[in-house]
């Protein structure tokens, strides 16, 4: 997987290949516009392409995903390349924000969350009356409230749907936001985060008896789930438009609402793989002991607190508990609790990731 | 007790007054034989024409054809067709009343003991599949280990949806569109249950995954079954509509035919009058008198009739439409606040105004608006207190309900998941809002059966005023034709 250079020029060589059969089809029935269109396309996968026969990165897993990320996100945000280090330095100063929560008369932390998301944050439904919110993602909200306010208690969670994270610390519904959130270029433009608090990546999860190995060759023709409007669905989708062997003969149109619905149609038959966050899947499989994560991570994505757009004591705040949440090893303590019996100890998430700072 | 008026008849027809020695108790006196002819051959004017030879024989019509027209010329002949015609004529009016009642008081009776309660149970069907929902959503909230009174009423629910599908299934004609609709909901409702077995087993493990089966069972329940059972409730109400149409149409024909009867009756009479002088022929008076019994008995009985069946449906059927419309909103309300708080924003619409908001909160809002204005409608058309009271009570307990939903909400978006369920599912002194959905729920359970009872006794009213029309009908006409025919046999019997 990793010396992936003569690999990847294979892979070039058969797209050119490819494009050279387009080229000639096209001439054949369409004339000049047909040639156009080839010439078109071939100039998009050479773009999309060639990166990949470069040496990669640092702490980039995947394979050829990775490239076409980075293409989108350069087409999207041409200045924004590295979107996890884009964070403050970590502070203890209080500033606005931080003066604002604490001046509150309901001294409370507010922060949106997710609750339904096994092992990261939810609820369970046995534990009567005293149910708490429990989970990896709340283990990080009560360690900042605890530093912030004194008491790890003085939270106020908040359940917000995932598509209403952005809008929600805009409106000043929440302080922030500690739901598997992915840090991407996109989303800068509209809020602030902390530095990485998780690493993780996009990530194919099958039944155990399933023919399917990870993300490849193995997902020819099966139905793959997704959830609308999640980053997993626009990588299928781009993937797809790409012709990328993993997906170009895959039905990727079974979206459900909620990643957590997709279990429900891998169960009931209806899908043959997930496809999200390895994080999410690996909450998936902690549900369901017939089935199982396949292959690695094939993008490289970091899990971020997210904070107002220019509340920079609060993430400069944020990303010093970080430091030591890391440091004092209740990072490990809340992984081992939380996510080692799915992910494991061997996987590239069982570590924190390393920030770097504006 | 005149002398035989021979109005000379237009044609050249030979006037042959038959000769008046019978035993006709005034005797015809000097039946003038107008014409020397003697009145030799015609006895009963049969034989029509006997000194020329017969031609040869043509087909049995225009013998026929040719014998009536003969005989049309003679006053026994034509006495012999005018009491053969009001005969008919009074016969086919009591078959046709008796046809056309038996038709409508079918109908009614359709409306009574077939369609309306076909409706009511497509009605159950609709309510149990949604109350099933409801109770399922409920008892989920609760936890892993559900209560008994929750777990007990998603299952009479489900029992009875399929109770209700297998006699609704019987009851329709196979290939019909019911027929197809009820099909579908069977098979729906086994797939329905199997998600929230599912849901249910998951949520005793804690996995929040059966929060999504819920939701998929939900789904499966408010976008696909309802919508059947809403066509299904719609069909049968369709069916009682036109057996309502059916059973208070006026019987045109019957009446028609009545009118023509008494009109030939009037003028067989008359014509008797200026013939004979005699006022009164006995069997036509009598025929006159039937026919005219069974025109007023078939008139005031279908009027009746109408306005006991425009009753049970003004009283009964309108009031059970909108409240079970009324019902089924606030099932489906409870049932969306309930899925509130186990989606927790797991799933959102964009509104028009381009806000989010939460799938499950919207729709709340949207069935309870609804209930608003179907009881704002049960209200108005509920005509006596006992109807009134209950959706009295309905109202008050939805105010209350929309006034606790709110705490509760604001529970809930104030970060406090505890208490908002408290609010929710909780006990008498969390002051919940299942207690006012219970309240609503049995006060419009009662004014449903109260506007039942209203229907039924409107119903058979309607129905008994239809009672022996048909057979009395029929009988009084056979009684009518049997005078017209004596009547004019007595008229007849002067020329023997």
């Amino acid at each position: 997987m990793r010396g992936g250079v003569t690999m990847n020029a294979q892979r070039l060589e058969r797209s050119l290949r490819t494009g050279l059969r387009v080229l000639r089809a096209g001439l054949r029935g369409w004339g000049g516009v047909g040639a156009m269109a080839a010439v078109c396309a071939l100039a998009v996968a050479f773009a999309l392409l060639l990166p990949l026969t470069q040496p990669r990165g640092v702490g980039s897993a995947g394979t050829g995903g990775q490239g076409v990320a980075v293409g989108i996100q350069a087409s999207a945000a041409a200045a924004c390349r590295n979107p996890q280090d884009q964070s403050p330095e970590p502070s203890s100063l209080d500033g606005r924000t931080i003066e604002e929560i604490k001046s509150r008369a309901d001294r409370r932390l507010v922060v949106g969350v997710d609750q339904n998301s096994y092992r990261w944050g939810y609820r369970d439904p046995n534990g009567g009356r005293s149910a708490e919110l429990e989970g990896f993602d709340i283990d990080l909200v009560h360690r900042i409230a605890q530093d912030i306010l004194g008491d790890k208690d003085a939270v106020k969670f908040k359940a917000i749907p995932t598509n209403q994270r952005i809008p929600a610390l805009k409106d000043g519904r929440v302080d922030m936001i500690v739901r598997t959130m992915t840090i991407t270029c996109d989303r800068l433009k509209d809020v602030s985060f902390s530095a990485p608090y998780f690493l993780t990546g996009q990530q194919v999860l099958a039944p155990k008896s399933s023919t399917i190995k990870g993300y490849d060759k193995t997902l020819d023709g099966k139905r793959i789930c997704s959830a609308k409007g999640s980053t997993a669905l626009e990588k299928l989708k781009a993937d797809k438009a790409a012709k990328k062997p993993a997906v170009a003969t895959a039905d990727i149109d079974k979206t459900v609402p909620s990643q957590l619905d997709c279990l429900v149609r891998l169960q009931l038959g209806q899908v043959d793989a997930v496809v999200t966050d390895g994080a999410l899947a690996a909450s998936q499989a902690a549900q369901d002991p017939t089935v199982e994560l396949k292959g690695n991570t094939f993008t490289t994505d970091y899990y971020g607190v997210a904070v107002k757009k220019g509340a920079n004591d609060l993430a400069a705040q944020v990303n010093r508990i970080l430091e030591q949440y890391r440091q004092d090893g209740d990072w490990q303590k809340s992984y081992d609790t939380w996510l080692s019996p799915t992910l494991g100890s061997e996987s590239e998430s069982a570590k924190p990731p390393v920030p770097r700072y504006k | 007790m005149g002398e035989v008026t021979v109005t000379s008849t237009s044609s050249a027809a030979p006037p042959t007054p038959g000769s008046p020695g019978g035993p006709g108790a005034s005797g015809a006196s000097g039946a003038s034989t107008a014409s020397g002819l003697p009145a030799i051959p015609s006895q009963g004017g049969r034989g029509p024409v006997p000194d020329v030879p017969q031609p040869p024989r043509r087909t049995a019509f225009a013998e026929g054809v040719d014998q009536l027209r003969a005989a049309a010329t003679t006053e026994p002949g034509r006495l012999r067709i005018i009491g053969a015609l009001l005969a008919v004529l009074v016969v086919a009016f009591g078959a046709v009343t008796a046809w056309q009642m038996t038709d409508r008081s079918s109908a009614a009776d359709d409306v009574l003991h077939n369609s309306q309660p076909l409706s009511s149970a497509a009605a159950d069907i609709y309510s149990s599949l949604a109350d099933a929902n409801t109770a399922a959503s409920s008892g989920f909230l609760a936890g892993g280990d559900e209560t008994a009174t929750s777990r007990d009423r998603y299952q009479r629910d489900i029992r009875n949806a399929a109770d209700k599908l297998s006699a609704a299934a019987t009851n329709s004609a196979p290939g019909s569109e019911s027929a197809t609709t009820i099909a579908r909901l069977n098979k729906l409702l086994s797939e329905y249950t199997g998600y929230i077995e599912r849901a249910r087993a998951n949520n005793r493990l804690g996995f929040p995954v059966g929060g999504s089966y819920l939701r998929l069972a939900n789904d499966t329940m408010q976008t696909r079954m309802l919508p059947q059972a809403e066509k299904l409730y719609a069909k049968e109400n369709q069916r009682l509509r036109s057996d309502y149409a059916d059973a208070t149409s006026y019987p045109w024909a019957a009446i028609g035919l009545g009118v023509a009867v008494l009109g030939a009756l009037v003028w067989a009479q008359r014509r008797n009058y200026q013939r004979t002088n005699r006022v009164l022929n006995h069997g036509l008076v009598a025929a006159t008198a039937t026919a005219t019994v069974v025109l007023l008995w078939l008139v005031a009985g279908q009027s009746f009739a109408r306005s006991g069946l425009g009753e049970s449906y003004d009283h009964g059927i309108r009031s059970l439409n909108v409240l079970h419309d009324a019902r089924i909103a606030s099932l489906k309300a409870r049932g969306n606040e309930n899925l509130t708080l186990v989606a927790r924003g797991a799933e959102t619409v964009k509104l028009s105004d381009g806000d989010v908001v939460d799938t499950y909160d919207n729709n709340f809002r949207t069935e309870m608006t609804a209930l608003g204005k179907g009881l704002t409608e049960a209200e108005r058309l509920a005509d006596d207190q006992p109807g009134k009271a209950p959706v009295a009570t309905a109202v008050g307990g939805m105010e209350e309900w929309q006034k606790r939903h709110k705490e509760a909400r604001a529970e809930y978006e104030s970060g406090d998941f505890q208490q908002a369920l408290a609010r929710v599912i909780g006990d008498k002194g969390d002051k919940p809002t299942g207690e006012c959905f219970d309240s609503v729920d049995t006060a419009l359970k009662t004014a449903i059966g109260h506007e039942q009872t209203e229907f039924a006794q409107a119903a058979a009213n309607g129905l008994d005023a239809m009672t022996g029309l048909p057979v009395g009908a029929a009988g009084l006409a056979v009684l009518g034709a049997a005078g017209a025919v004596l009547g004019i046999g007595r008229r007849l019997s002067e020329y023997r």
